[in-house]
């Protein structure tokens, strides 16, 4: 098969994996806003602000991930788009419902009067939960297969939990990035709790994906693979231990390597991330429909990669540029 | 009319829509009269201008995250309850959707930040910047958008290999032939909606007694706007008409509950359309028109429903009640802004402010979601006028509907209307509230609480 040669080819694959870093930032960057909504209930008033200070200038952009995705999904796998999203219909809405809620909560906690400050805040919560929990699901029902049976229902559950913890596990290193005193050594307990939900979640993940797909078991357990592999869960364990040291430490008198925790649990995303990629390609339906068959028409696809080679670099920029124009942290009652 | 899941779906997709649209109306206009706000202060110097940015910026934050949110909805929308709509177009709509997150999704996201929390962090120039990038991503969503709409409306430049349709010429499929029409109606709309709605809530805050310099400017420039953009909205409305009339005739039948084909067609003013039996009840007119406004001549012959019947009776043109009534209230709510902004700009004019009577103030408080219903009311003309078709002549909307159960679809459906009617209503109330904190001179609960941390943290109390 010559790769490069055959448009019916490689733009499938460039696709798959646009839409794959598409994903992955999207779970990195609406992770983190995300589970700072879950931790939400746990902390006082004044520091419900903070939080939602450190995420103000970011969540939509971190959103827009998500819709990239999913439009990608839509413009380069049609087939694939109505077989998934039909098949988690009601996963599907209760996320959207989270994402409305959690939205609008964001800006109506600060506008309504404020006798009504409590109940947004409460839908900022529920909102962010939901979220979570309906997005952990679906990676769980999209991991076995999308077909609903008992067994499979409950380890989308456990996906779901754990996918929720994760999150909850990255907000926590954003403020423990973004925060001082208090709210800091607050967000490293969280991280902490956070991050044995993390390798919990891992274990069970990576116990049960070969249980359930044969495939999937056959691609990571025979023979030379298994070496070529073994750097990923190695250096996943690497990086957990070193999360762990360090969050031991915190916080440093001197705020040093407050953004450690953040960058290892954003790599941790990766490494877990390319796992899974490993295991499902070259299927973008688990073992039903792979991304060859399932492509857009070549046409199609050409002029799309034609202006997101132009656009994606702009975006790119200006996506740093606004982390740098709100680097820093984001203080609470004192003055600069 | 049985609850199937095409019922459910359409009535789900309508929601979601009707819904969605109503935030985008606004944001599209209010990003750009917030710059000129803005450009205001920073030529004149007069804080007036800088308060009535820090009002509207508050009102344009909230209507975008609404935006926002249920944008997400429906780019889902395809996928859960219309598969068979990218299956079949997939390969036109999908470009025009990628370039719409592409050139205006992230823009408006992105600079959105920098221009609600910016203003302290960045020097002048770059937050005027990224207030007019924010303002221009919000019309390119509104361009692409409306290409694939119009491109639903009237398809061209693709031919179809396998039942599917593959695209041929792009030129022709972004400037298909209802696309000119359909972005200059739109954008004006958003005009008269962000005008009116800025009028309306200059209004609210005269009554309450505050009549300050910001409140009277952006009275002013609310009245002004709509007054000035309403006879264009007409005349492009016309316009429009006569396109849709040469490509899409039986839609135009049906807007004009006109049966037979004739000449000296009448302009109903009423009538209840009656398609059992096919004919009006109750008709009130205007002999000869309709024929006058659509062929410039009063014999001029306009097309009838009864051409658009198959020989075996199947109907082939849309619901005739919902459409004729829709086009009506879009277009009474024209002719009502069209004498309030008038007698309004008027009264301006002759008393000032000093010597306004009360009345004006209160009828643009009457008027100030009027936009809204305008808009709704103009899409529903467009979007049922295309039935039984969802992409013209090419892909039926009973084609297109997914497999999935009816409770389910029910049960959404139920979930949705519950959360945007109270988010509806959350909204009108905060934008009210809003208007009569700042009439009553408060500070927000927020900005005293906040104030030190955006102080500290350079976040505008605008926010
Ligand atoms: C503030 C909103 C507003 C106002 C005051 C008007 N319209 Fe409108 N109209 C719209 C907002 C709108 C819209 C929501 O933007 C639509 C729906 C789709 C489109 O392209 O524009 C529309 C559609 C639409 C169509 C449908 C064309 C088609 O899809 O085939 C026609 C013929 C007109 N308009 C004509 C008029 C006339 C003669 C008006 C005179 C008063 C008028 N409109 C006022
Ligand atoms: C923004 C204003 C819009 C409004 C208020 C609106 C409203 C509606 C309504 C009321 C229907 C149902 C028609 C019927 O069932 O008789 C419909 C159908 C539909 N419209 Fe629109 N529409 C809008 C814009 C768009 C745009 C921009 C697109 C595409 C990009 C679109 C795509 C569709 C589709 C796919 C359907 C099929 C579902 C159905 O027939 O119910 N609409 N729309
Ligand atoms: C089926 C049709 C539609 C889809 C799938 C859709 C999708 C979306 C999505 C996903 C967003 C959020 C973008 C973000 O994350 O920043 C959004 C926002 C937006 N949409 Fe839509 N949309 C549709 C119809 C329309 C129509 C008809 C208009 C206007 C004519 C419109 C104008 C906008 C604008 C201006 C925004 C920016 C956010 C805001 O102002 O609130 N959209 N849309």
């Amino acid at each position: 098969m010559d790769f490069f040669g055959d448009p019916t080819v490689w733009l499938p694959f460039t696709f798959a994996a646009l839409m794959g870093v598409a994903i992955l930032v999207y779970v990195v960057l609406d992770g983190f806003d995300l589970g700072i909504g879950v931790l939400f209930p746990f902390v006082g008033d004044d520091e419900k602000d903070q939080m939602i200070s450190v995420i103000g200038p970011f969540w939509d952009a971190n959103e827009t991930w998500l819709v990239l995705a999913i439009g990608l999904l839509l413009v380069a796998f049609p087939t694939a788009h109505g077989y998934i999203l039909t098949a988690l219909y009601l996963p599907v809405a209760i996320m959207l419902a989270g994402l409305i809620l959690r939205g609008v909560a964001f800006e109506l906690r600060a506008k309504a009067p404020k006798g009504q400050k409590e109940q947004w805040n409460r839908s900022f919560y529920v909102g962010s939960l939901l979220t979570s929990l309906s997005q952990g699901f679906m990676l769980g029902m999209y991991i076995v297969g999308l077909d609903y049976t008992l067994n499979h229902v409950a380890f989308a559950c456990l996906t779901a939990v754990c996918l929720t913890a994760g999150y909850a596990f990255i907000g926590a290193t954003w403020l423990i990035y973004k925060t001082e005193h208090d709210l800091q050594r607050r967000a490293v307990r969280f991280a902490k709790f956070g991050l044995l939900g993390v390798i919990v979640g891992f274990a069970a993940n990576s116990l049960a994906s070969p249980l359930v797909s044969p495939r999937i078991f056959a691609k990571w357990f025979t023979m030379p693979e298994i070496f070529y592999l073994a750097p990923l869960p190695i250096l996943s364990g690497a990086l957990v231990v070193l999360i762990g040291i360090t969050l031991r430490q915190m916080p440093h008198p001197a705020d040093r390597l407050s953004w450690l925790p953040f960058a290892a649990a954003s790599s941790l995303f990766c490494l877990a991330f390319a796992g899974l990629a490993y295991s499902f390609y070259p299927y973008v339906v688990p073992d039903k429909i792979s991304i060859y068959e399932a492509a857009s028409a070549p046409e199609s696809l050409f002029i799309i990669l034609l202006g997101a080679m132009v656009v994606m670099p702009a975006i790119a920029a200006y996506t740093v540029l606004s982390y740098v124009v709100f680097r820093g942290k984001a203080r609470a009652l004192t003055y600069d | 009319m049985e609850l199937d899941t095409l019922i459910l779906s359409r009535l789900q997709f309508a929601a979601n829509i009707s819904f969605h649209i109503i935030f985008p109306t606004i944001t599209i206009a209010l990003g750009w009269i917030l710059l000129f706000f803005k450009l205001r202060f920073q030529a004149t110097g007069d804080e007036k201008w800088m308060d009535a940015y820090r009002f509207y910026v508050k009102v344009f934050a909230l209507s975008f995250a609404m935006g926002v949110v249920s944008g997400i909805t429906m780019s889902f929308q395809f996928g859960t309850n219309w598969p068979g709509f990218m299956e079949k177009v997939g390969n036109i709509a999908g470009p025009l959707l990628a370039y719409e997150v592409m050139t205006a999704f992230f823009l408006e996201a992105v600079f959105l930040g920098i221009m609600l929390f910016g203003a302290r962090r960045v020097p002048p120039w770059l937050h005027t910047l990224a207030t007019f990038l924010v303002a221009f991503g919000t019309t390119m969503s509104a361009f692409w958008i409306l290409v694939l709409n119009s491109w639903m409306q009237t398809p061209v430049g693709f031919e179809l290999r396998d039942g599917v349709v593959h695209a041929t010429d792009w030129f022709a499929i972004v400037f298909n032939p209802s696309m000119p029409y359909r972005l200059v109606h739109m954008l004006l709309a958003s005009g008269l909606t962000a005008s009116f709605l800025i009028a309306g809530l200059s209004g609210l805050r005269w009554l309450l007694g505050d009549r300050g310099a910001d409140v009277r400017a952006t009275m002013k420039t609310g009245v002004m706007i709509a007054a000035l953009l309403i006879p264009l909205q007409i005349f492009a409305g016309d316009l429009h008409g006569l396109n849709t009339l040469e490509h899409q005739p039986q839609k135009v039948a049906a807007m004009e509950g006109n049966w037979e084909t004739r000449g000296n067609v009448p302009l109903l003013l009423f009538a209840i359309p009656d398609e059992s039996q096919r004919k009006n009840h109750f008709e009130l007119k205007i002999p000869s028109l309709a024929s006058i406004i659509l062929k410039h001549d009063p014999a001029g012959v306009v097309p009838g429903l009864n051409d658009f019947v198959a020989e075996d009776g199947t109907v082939m043109h849309p619901p005739v009640f919902k459409v004729f009534w829709s086009f009506r209230v879009m277009v009474g709510i024209g002719m009502l802004m069209l004498a309030v902004s008038w007698v309004a700009a008027f009264a301006l004019w002759r008393q000032g402010f000093d010597r306004l009577t009360p009345w004006v103030p209160r009828a643009l408080v009457v008027m100030t979601f009027s936009g809204w219903f305008a808009t709704l009311a103009g899409w529903y003309t467009t979007e049922i006028g295309r039935q039984p078709w969802l992409v013209s002549g090419v892909l039926r909307t009973a084609e297109a509907v997914g497999l999935v159960a009816p409770v389910m679809v029910f049960s959404t459906l139920v979930m949705y209307l519950t959360i945007y009617g109270l988010l509806t209503l959350s909204y009108m109330f905060v934008l009210t509230y809003l208007a009569k904190k700042a009439a009553s001179g408060e500070m927000a609960p927020d900005d005293v609480a906040r104030a030190p941390i955006q102080r500290a943290i350079g976040v505008q109390p605008a926010e």
